[in-house]
């Protein structure tokens, strides 16, 4: 921990170095900031926000600069960050995790002028929005797959923290994956980390011996499509297409599009017509998107996976559909009743019928 | 069943192995009197130099090569900083550290999108085909074997030759040692270069046998667990191995106890290693009270100069 703290204030420092150097330039460009969990390079999660920035750049060219800032620990370090980053002339600063929400909160208040934009959190100011996808809308689609493909009917599912992002994912694919095929079982284990490539490894490892012969991920790295991939056992890419690691692994990937979400918060900065709102977006929006789907699968499938995708482009599906009941047995949604947004889907801490585990505490 | 318990047996010897190497190497420079936290560094800088030298050459002996020669690289600075301009130990392995995991991320820009080939368990025929026995004893990859005949080699080192007694009589004093003619500085470069080399060993483990992968920060706290493990040890070689069991051991039947829908509370799991650290600290403290005890270093730590 400690050495992550330090490692970072270097970045810090190396990052500030570089806004020194570089302030003298041209016109009044729009100063943009990100500050990512991870390393750019685990062609996951954090890639995909770069990915985003980089989208912001394209289309503004000169008129923004953007400093990005890696693999920064939850915590007062991200506070500090954040403050580095407000001191230094950014306008808007987008902190792209869970865990940023406290320190978020925190810089928002010191500084009221700067605009923040919180991933996945739900807490708001009016400075502070607030932005996340509906990647259960993903997790349904590949729920659906996996409940199709598997053929020892067991999924392993590797998950990070319990927070109600991860479980509303695991809800979500359980009962998609339920709903083709009843004798569906899901081994979840919790890592608590969003990166540790050794780590995910083992555990993708461990549940192939305990008999999954499909793996899903909440984590961040390629290491769990690696595995899937050496033991010839199938897994879907998480937030990036991690085909090239598992090329036959690999059935699709959910995809998170940030960037014409981020353009268009940057370009609002820039016209002064920014304000404090809420989006939750999902493959209608195109936020939640997917790579191309493996020829592994037959055809059947593909319809169905297809015809899925349409279906909640349209609007017209919703992957939390009752009647479900919670996991003691309690009823959660009448039949055809869908959740609100809030406090349901957004605080969700419980699991839904059928699966066979226990929320860490 | 049986099928079962050899995978966790392979999955916790692929988890251990890491650990024994950097802990092997830096108890060696323990026991010599230095106190080198760039462990992480090292491991990591040869973590990315055997993975890149696997994707250009694809040759595997040569990466394990390279990954020793980078981990000493790294001790070589280390050494010099320490030994010869005297820099304290504790600051000089943590700017190491950071220096290996900034310089490993730098080199590693464009080694994120690609795979190479691992390295493979041994197949010996006849012996790796024996039920029980062939799987359980025969079946590892080359560098599980060679990380327990390192720890039989610094135990016969420590133990039965006149250097490695040399070595230690400089760990527990070095002005005595020096006074009657031992080259402190000498011994105490070349342990550290062997820790170096070991520390690299335990990196390309990593990312050569443990995920054929190369990410930015992929040593994620295992040089600061084989430095718990060190402790552990209470310096002890044979004790590495024990430890770095224990340690892989709970990491792996953790995910195979969630996999079994078995209530285990994950965080506290994962804390057991540095609390058993903690735990054996205080033992010698306590135990140590009540007898001359030898086991930590004495000079530990402590900057040598000869003209003191």
């Amino acid at each position: 921990m400690y050495k992550k703290g330090l490692t970072n204030s270097i970045k810090v420092f190396m990052t500030s170095c570089i806004l020194f150097v570089s302030s003298g330039a041209a016109a009044e460009p729009t100063k943009a900031a990100f500050i990512y969990i991870g390393p750019t390079g685990d062609h996951g999660w954090t890639y995909q926000h770069d990915v985003g920035a980089k989208y912001v750049k394209k289309h503004m060219g000169d008129d923004v600069e953007i400093t990005t800032v890696e693999s920064v620990e939850e915590g007062p370090d991200a506070e500090r960050v954040m403050a580095q980053l407000a001191n230094k002339g950014n306008e808007i600063i987008f902190t792209t995790s869970f865990g940023y929400m406290n320190p978020t909160l925190k810089a928002a208040k010191r500084f009221p002028n700067v605009k923040f934009e919180h991933a996945t959190g739900y807490k708001r100011l009016d400075n502070i929005s607030t932005y996340s996808a509906r990647f259960y809308e993903g997790r349904h689609v590949i729920g659906k797959i996996a409940g199709k493909m598997t053929k020892t009917n067991v999924i392993g599912y590797i998950a990070s923290f319990p927070i109600p992002e991860v479980i509303r994912g695991i809800n979500a694919s359980y009962l998609a994956a339920k709903s083709v095929n009843p004798d569906i079982q899901i081994k979840i284990v919790w890592v608590f980390s969003w990166f540790d490539p050794g780590k995910e490894a083992d555990a993708a490892k461990a549940m192939i011996d305990q008999g999954a012969d499909i793996i899903m991920q909440h984590t961040d790295s390629t290491a769990a499509m690696m595995m899937a991939e050496e033991n010839g056992m199938y897994a879907f890419g998480q937030a990036s297409d991690m085909g090239s690691f598992g090329p036959n692994a690999q059935l699709t990937a959910i995809i998170d599009d940030w960037g014409p979400y981020y353009l268009q918060r940057v370009q609002a900065v820039r016209n002064g017509t920014w304000e404090s709102i809420d989006t939750f977006d999902g493959v209608r929006e195109g936020m939640v998107a997917f790579a191309p789907l493996s020829d592994r699968l037959p055809a059947d499938v593909r319809a169905m996976a297809l015809q899925d995708i349409g279906e909640l482009a349209a609007g017209t599906l919703h992957p939390f559909t009752g009647p479900i009941n919670k996991q003691d047995g309690s009823a959660w949604l009448a039949a055809g009743e869908t959740p609100p947004m809030f406090p349901d889907l957004l605080t969700m801490d419980f699991y839904v019928e059928g699966i066979d585990s226990k929320i860490p505490q | 069943m049986n099928e079962l318990f050899i995978q966790i047996v392979l999955g916790i010897s692929i988890a251990s192995t890491p650990l024994i190497f950097a802990a092997i190497g830096e108890l060696v420079v323990e026991r010599s009197g230095v106190l080198n936290l760039g462990l992480e560094g090292m491991m990591i800088v040869g973590a990315i130099t055997g993975f890149a030298v696997q994707f250009h050459y694809n040759n595997v002996v040569l990466a394990v090569l390279a990954s020793i020669v980078a981990g000493m690289m790294l001790a070589t600075v280390f050494a010099f900083l320490t030994q010869v301009l005297l820099t304290n130990h504790v600051a000089t392995g943590l700017a190491l550290t950071l220096f290996g995991l900034g310089v490993s991320a730098f080199w590693g820009r464009s080694y994120s999108k690609v795979t190479v080939d691992r390295i493979d368990a041994i197949n010996i025929p006849g012996l790796s085909d024996l039920p029980v026995v062939g799987p359980l004893v025969f079946s590892y990859d080359p560098l599980f074997y060679l990380s327990i005949m390192a720890v039989f080699l610094v135990w016969y080192f420590l133990n039965k030759t006149k250097k490695g007694l040399i070595l230690r009589a400089i760990g527990d004093n070095h002005d005595a040692a020096h006074a009657i003619g031992h080259k402190v500085v000498r011994y105490r470069f070349l342990a550290i270069l062997f820790g170096g080399a070991m520390a690299g060993l335990g990196g390309v483990y990593l990312s050569l046998v443990q995920v054929p992968i190369w990410v930015e920060g992929m040593t994620a706290g295992r040089g600061w667990i084989a430095l718990a493990l060190v402790v552990f040890a209470s310096w002890q070689p044979f004790k590495v191995i024990v430890g770095a069991l224990i340690f892989g051991g709970i990491s792996i039947l953790q995910l195979h106890a969630q996999g079994y829908g078995v209530n285990v509370d994950a965080q506290y799991l994962s804390m057991l290693p540095y609390l058993m650290t903690i735990i054996v600290l205080v033992t010698l403290r306590v135990r140590s009270k009540s007898k001359s005890d030898r086991v930590m270093p004495h000079c530990l730590g402590k900057v040598f100069h000869s003209t003191q």
